[in-house]
């Protein structure tokens, strides 16, 4: 597989050209992962940042409860969706493979990833047309959507094991990384600073896909809904 | 030889008939056959009680301090009737040579068969000459003691993970016993102290069935340390309705709510306090009213303050941790994101009026 998609002078790539890059899995995969995130990010923040106290009797009130709840539920559903990708990487086109696998000894990918650091610092003039990611999209996806969730999903079930006790699936698979990252407080930590890296990579990439919407020559917020990238010139 | 449990019971006016009464109660609560009482009776009768080393470390006592105070079973039982507590430099009236010689005479005569406590730990710099124990550096006296020991407790921090002493930057390079002992069963019992409950109630498991208890990854038995304190506290229902105390002297201090937003560290402390409880079982530091500091989690002296439940990322300066390096990446990452806008409004506006042959065309 070339990860580099970058064909400039192709005619598949010529201006008003359509091309299916994203398919359905893919493209569920990617807004069911957007609602879930945002959804453990809020939560979680508010589970190590609990809102104020709330009056009344402790067997009144369950709202530290829904809130961990409703973590856990997105982390399963986050989780899932997660090996679901995985097995789409196998089993879907090669586009659906780019997230999982980066092409660190492709020298034109090094290359593309240099011109499009370069036109991101308005030294480029021109970006490079490309059917799936751009190689500093894929670089950034690669570290915090592929790592970022093997780090969440490895960190965050530990944690959560710790609740369900030993013996429990979650401690048995993922019990082991607590000891390993130096105790249940530094594991905490890991999944904090996760947590930051996904939110600043959301920041950025929802900037990134707009302007590049709106700049570059291909399509991008259209090609997540209906899987065809439009190519403008 | 060392007396049997029977021995011992007789002695303390126990009839041989009371003694049968006990051994086929045993039984049945045990859920043995009838024939279980017997052989409770012949074990009761031939097994010579296990002796213990306790050795002393680089330590400040506090262990022994808490197992002196054991109320179920009482220490005083343990020490006297359950096992016999052979050499302990800190609670045995003889001293000098003759106290050292009964170190090599317990290695000798109970090979295999005797158990070493550890309280403290062995430092390793400068060939261990930070702890000198009867003129030998302590690492050998532990080294060669555990050698033929049947199996070894870790009593508190300081043997199971280092504790104060092992702090950064640890200039004795204070060393816990599983890192310097190897090939035998190695009990930790965490704690600064361990609850005294905790350490008889081990000592006793493992003298009533003759094994060691179960343990967990981190070497830690599970019937005490399986669950962490906020799992078993008696404040977690206002923790899961959302009702915390605030300030050390708000109202909702005065009515007992969680301390989680106090830093407590019982989320991710290992330990029974919060069922077993302290000084008899009457409280424990949550119960009065302040949080858990973790004192018997790895390192807990070096994961930042004892009122800090995120721990400090030294690399960052000297106060921050994973959510203030966070959030503050996460507002340059905003800030950056709409400077760039910015300037690629400008740099397309610009461009615009420029040449005509800008490429980038969007409708």
């Amino acid at each position: 597989m070339s990860a580099v998609q970058q064909i400039d002078n192709d005619a598949e790539t010529a201006a008003g050209r359509s091309v299916y890059v994203y398919e359905g899995p893919v493209r569920l995969w990617h807004w069911i992962n957007a609602l879930c995130i945002l959804t453990l990010a809020v939560t979680g923040y508010l589970i190590a940042s609990p809102l104020p106290t709330v009056a009344g009797e402790a067997s009144a009130n369950f709202l530290m409860g829904y809130i961990r709840f409703a973590h856990f539920s997105a982390a399963y559903v986050f989780a899932v969706a997660f090996l679901v990708r995985i097995y789409w990487a196998i089993a879907g086109n090669h586009h659906a493979r780019q997230l999982f696998v980066l092409p660190v000894t492709d020298r034109e990918w090094w290359r593309g990833l240099l011109h499009e650091l370069r036109y991101y610092f308005f030294l480029a003039r021109l970006p490079k047309k490309y059917l799936g990611h751009n190689p500093l999209a894929h670089f950034f996806m690669f570290l915090f959507v592929t790592v970022a969730s093997v780090l969440m999903i490895f960190t965050g079930f530990a944690l959560y094991g710790e609740g369900k006790g030993l013996g429990s699936w979650q401690d048995a698979l993922f019990g082991w990384v607590i000891p390993f990252l130096g105790g249940s407080q530094a594991t905490h930590s890991w999944h904090h600073l996760g947590m930051w890296g996904i939110v600043c990579f959301v920041i950025i990439h929802v900037y990134a896909a707009i302007r590049e919407d709106i700049l570059s020559r291909q399509s991008m917020i259209s090609t997540m809904v209906s899987g065809y990238r439009m190519f403008r010139d | 030889m060392t007396e049997t449990f029977y021995d011992l019971l007789r002695k303390q006016g126990i009839t041989r008939r009371s003694f049968l009464k006990f051994c086929s109660l045993t039984a049945t609560s045990l859920g043995l056959s009838s024939a279980g009482a017997a052989k409770i009776a012949h074990a009761m009768e031939t097994k010579p009680r296990t002796p213990v080393i306790w050795l002393h470390g680089l330590e400040c006592t506090c262990c022994s301090e808490s197992f002196i105070r054991s109320a179920h079973p009482l220490a005083k039982d343990v020490v006297l009737s359950m096992l016999s507590l052979d050499y302990d430099d800190t609670l045995m009236a003889a001293a000098g040579h003759q106290a050292e010689a009964i170190l090599t005479e317990i290695r000798q005569k109970y090979k295999g068969n005797y158990i070493v406590a550890v309280e403290g730990n062995p430092p390793l710099n400068e060939d261990g000459m930070y702890c000198i124990h009867g003129g030998r550096p302590f690492v050998e006296v532990l080294k060669e003691t555990c050698a033929d020991a049947k199996a070894v407790i870790a009593w508190g921090a300081c043997a199971s993970w280092g504790c104060v002493q092992a702090a950064k930057p640890n200039p004795t390079r204070a060393t816990p016993v599983d890192k310097v002992i190897s090939g035998k069963p190695i009990i930790k019992v965490p704690g600064c102290p361990p609850i005294a409950e905790v350490m008889t109630g081990v000592v006793t498991y493992m003298l009533t069935f003759d094994r060691i208890p179960e343990l967990d990854r981190n070497g830690r038995p599970k019937m005490f340390y399986g669950q962490r304190i906020h799992d078993k506290c008696y404040r977690r229902p206002h923790f899961d309705a959302g009702q915390f105390v605030e300030a050390w002297d708000d109202d909702s201090a005065r009515k007992g709510y969680c301390l989680y937003k106090m830093d407590c560290k019982g989320p991710t402390t290992y330990n029974a306090c919060s069922t077993v409880r302290w000084n008899n079982g009457v409280s424990f530091p949550i119960q009065s009213g302040h949080g858990c500091i973790g004192c018997s989690e790895e390192g807990f002296w070096d994961k930042g303050g004892f009122y800090e439940r995120v721990t400090d990322i030294k690399q960052f300066g000297v106060e921050s941790n994973a959510d203030k390096v966070g959030g503050t990446t996460a507002a340059v990452a905003g800030a950056a994101v709409a400077a760039h806008a910015a300037v690629s409004a400008l740099k397309r506006a610009g461009a615009g009026k420029g040449t005509e042959k800008t490429e980038q065309g969007g409708k």
